[in-house]
């Protein structure tokens, strides 16, 4: 079983902590990732920075466009995560745009995150029926997960579908957002975790975009399996660096 | 038979789709179920074609260009759209859309520009309905366009900076895409050009094509024959082209000729030449051939015309090209702005630089002494005469 559905089945809330790759420093990227791991993290989205990131908002942005700088590379991001395995065991998602996948090689791409010992990628951009009809087939060959999204704005016939087409977790996007956008999740935001609460949907769901403490963590996980934090997250390394990790975890896991 | 036109999932060979992230489905889907029955209805028909004569001023000329034909010696047609109210094709989609939002019942409409002849007949388009309106536009060429922010100011638009990644076109493309996404329900995205996802390549070209339907009848009363022999047009992201090609696309008699911006030259590094240098790839939602590192991001392209610099192409185009259907030729700044002046100077007309590539075509290429070439005159060239001046010390 992949790690990934086996968190699942845990008894707990996931948290979930998405970082840019070789932000603030090229050589971050496995410090992150162990100290995350030590912190109490339940899984890693590693982000594969892109030049264009539609879906960001101005945080991961920026973070992206200092990671390019920095020169991270698909091949360097590979290399660098090439040991991982050997330091951490929690699950590990590659989340990024489809072109530069591309250019690797589908194929490539999905051997070499299953020689590392990734469990599932997220691509946004990557649309259902494209998947399904030409990249399914890989992804499963190398014991990937693709993660789907879905939004406010997806209608139940939709959300039926993805969940049809899904095996691990759906990203619910907490509002029509790019990330970063909002902070606190009012009546709307409620309505629809109880909303997709209520569809009794086969994959659990882990909430995303707008999460930034322990409160809207709490709020997002009443209804949902976990929560992803990204912006917030990537605000804090750009302030405290990699030192400022455990206290970040400590804060956002505080019981209010 | 074999069709150059988009198939209903909007590709043209294997380009083009909607590689969209889930945020911006609802609002492609929406459009994509409902424009082909707006486009269709005669109401929507009637007013489209009401407002392209009377506020546009079509049908635009097609004009026989009597001394540049001496000089290539071939038959040369220009296709006027540089007499469209706010000097440039652009318009032609922006009627279109505007009637498509009010028809889909939204309030507010966004664009991106780059060079601002999109954001300018966008923010006029929305100033002749009472419709509020908002461009994105790169931070540098804010800079170095301000008359047409002026425009779009004095229109009534609001134009916001794009201020992310290099600043220019696609950064404002990013933006609005941003915008789209996070004002889903009430706001509709005005897509300038034939790129972007499906169905925006089709719909734009669709409005478009009102170019090409013109100079069908148009050269049956000059010519006695309705196909001309070659269709020429510059491609930056292809509208223009995409319009001047349209009816022609399906007709394998009719040869289809697109000039592309190689810049300072193709392997100057200093280059827009998407056919020559790009490669298989996103961009903005749509597969086709574009500017990139071997790593798949987008690199910046270069053309002293601004509209020209996009790092994509339409995915009608990229199919175009790789099926061989159309010939692609690239041609540099210098040739651009010596074929300007020419133009300029043997038939009274100054064109926009964009456009100005389209003529550099007989440097590059003979023509037969009986064959009708027609040209898409796409702009004028006010808005390019600090260029002009800069580059002719005139």
């Amino acid at each position: 079983m992949n790690r990934i559905q086996q968190k699942l089945k845990e008894d707990k809330k996931i948290l979930s902590i998405y970082f840019t790759a070789g932000y603030p420093d090229l050589e971050d990227t496995v410090p992150i990732i162990t100290a995350l791991e030590q912190a109490g993290v339940d899984m890693i989205e590693i982000g594969l920075p892109f030049s264009d990131p539609l879906a960001d908002g101005p945080t991961i942005q920026a973070s992206s466009t200092a990671a390019l700088r920095n020169g991270m590379r698909t091949d360097i991001l590979f290399k660098q995560l090439k040991d991982v395995r050997k330091e951490v065991s929690i699950p590990l998602v590659i989340m990024g745009y489809f072109n530069p996948v591309l250019q690797y090689g589908v194929e490539a791409f999905c051997k070499k995150c299953e020689e590392i010992g990734i469990d599932g990628i997220i691509l946004p951009d990557l649309p259902l029926d494209v998947y399904q009809e030409e990249y399914e087939a890989i992804f499963k060959a190398h014991g990937l997960l693709n993660i789907f999204l879905i939004t406010p704005q997806t209608s139940d016939a939709r959300i039926r579908q993805i969940d049809r087409g899904s095996n691990g977790f759906i990203y619910m996007v907490s509002s029509a957002s790019t990330t970063g956008a909002k902070t606190g999740f009012g009546e709307e935001q409620n309505d629809y975790f109880k909303r997709i609460a209520d569809m009794d949907l086969q994959n659990p769901q882990i909430v995303g975009f707008g999460i930034s403490n322990a409160a809207t963590f709490q709020q997002a996980t009443s209804n949902a399996k976990g929560a992803i934090i990204g912006s917030a997250f990537i605000k804090m390394l750009s302030e405290k660096g990699t030192k400022g990790i455990n206290s970040f975890v400590e804060s956002i896991k505080t019981k209010i | 038979m074999k069709t150059y036109q988009a198939d209903e999932k909007g590709y043209y060979g294997e380009f083009g789709g909607a590689f969209i992230p889930e945020m911006l489905y609802p609002n492609t889907e929406e459009l994509r179920q409902n424009y082909l029955q707006i486009m269709a209805d005669p109401s929507f028909q009637e007013e489209f074609h009401q407002l392209l004569k009377d506020y546009v001023g079509r049908p635009t000329p097609l004009y026989f260009a009597n001394r540049l034909s001496e000089k290539y010696k071939t038959k040369i047609y220009l296709k006027r759209e540089d007499l469209c109210h706010t000097g440039a094709h652009k318009v032609n989609n922006t009627i279109g859309q505007i009637l498509m939002a009010k028809k889909l019942g939204k309030n507010r409409i966004i664009a991106e520009t780059g060079a601002g002849q999109h954001g300018v007949a966008t923010a006029t388009v929305c100033a002749l309905m009472g419709i509020e309106c908002i461009v994105y536009m790169g931070e540098i060429d804010i800079a170095r366009q301000a008359p047409n922010v002026a425009r779009m100011k004095m229109l009534g638009a609001e134009v916001r900076p794009a201020l992310s990644g290099s600043r220019t076109l696609k950064d404002a493309t990013n933006e609005a895409i941003r915008d789209w996404i996070n004002n889903p329900v009430n706001t509709h995205y005005i897509i300038g050009s034939v790129v972007g996802p499906h169905p925006y390549p089709d719909m734009v070209a669709r409005f478009q094509s009102v170019i090409s339907e013109e100079i069908k009848w148009q050269l049956r009363e000059k010519e006695g024959r309705e196909n001309p022999d070659y269709v020429v047009a510059c491609v930056g992201g292809g509208s223009n082209a995409a319009g001047t090609y349209y009816h022609f696309l399906d007709n394998e008699d009719v040869g289809i000729i697109a000039v592309e911006a190689a810049g300072k030259g193709i392997h100057s590094g200093e280059s827009a030449a998407t056919s020559a240098l790009g490669q298989v790839g996103i961009i903005h939602g749509s597969k086709t051939l574009l500017m990139q590192t071997q790593d798949g991001q987008i690199t910046e392209p270069y053309s002293i015309s601004a509209g020209l610099d996009y790092p994509g192409v339409g995915p009608m185009h990229a199919n175009l090209y790789r099926s061989g259907r159309g010939e692609f030729i690239s041609v540099t700044d210098d040739e651009a702005m010596t074929a300007g002046l020419l133009v300029s100077q043997l038939e009274g007309i100054i064109p926009a630089i964009e456009t100005s590539h389209a003529f550099a075509i007989f440097d590059h290429r003979k023509f037969g002494p009986d064959d009708v070439v027609v040209i898409n005159l796409s702009g004028r060239g006010d808005k390019d005469l600090q260029t002009y001046i800069d580059y002719f010390k005139l």
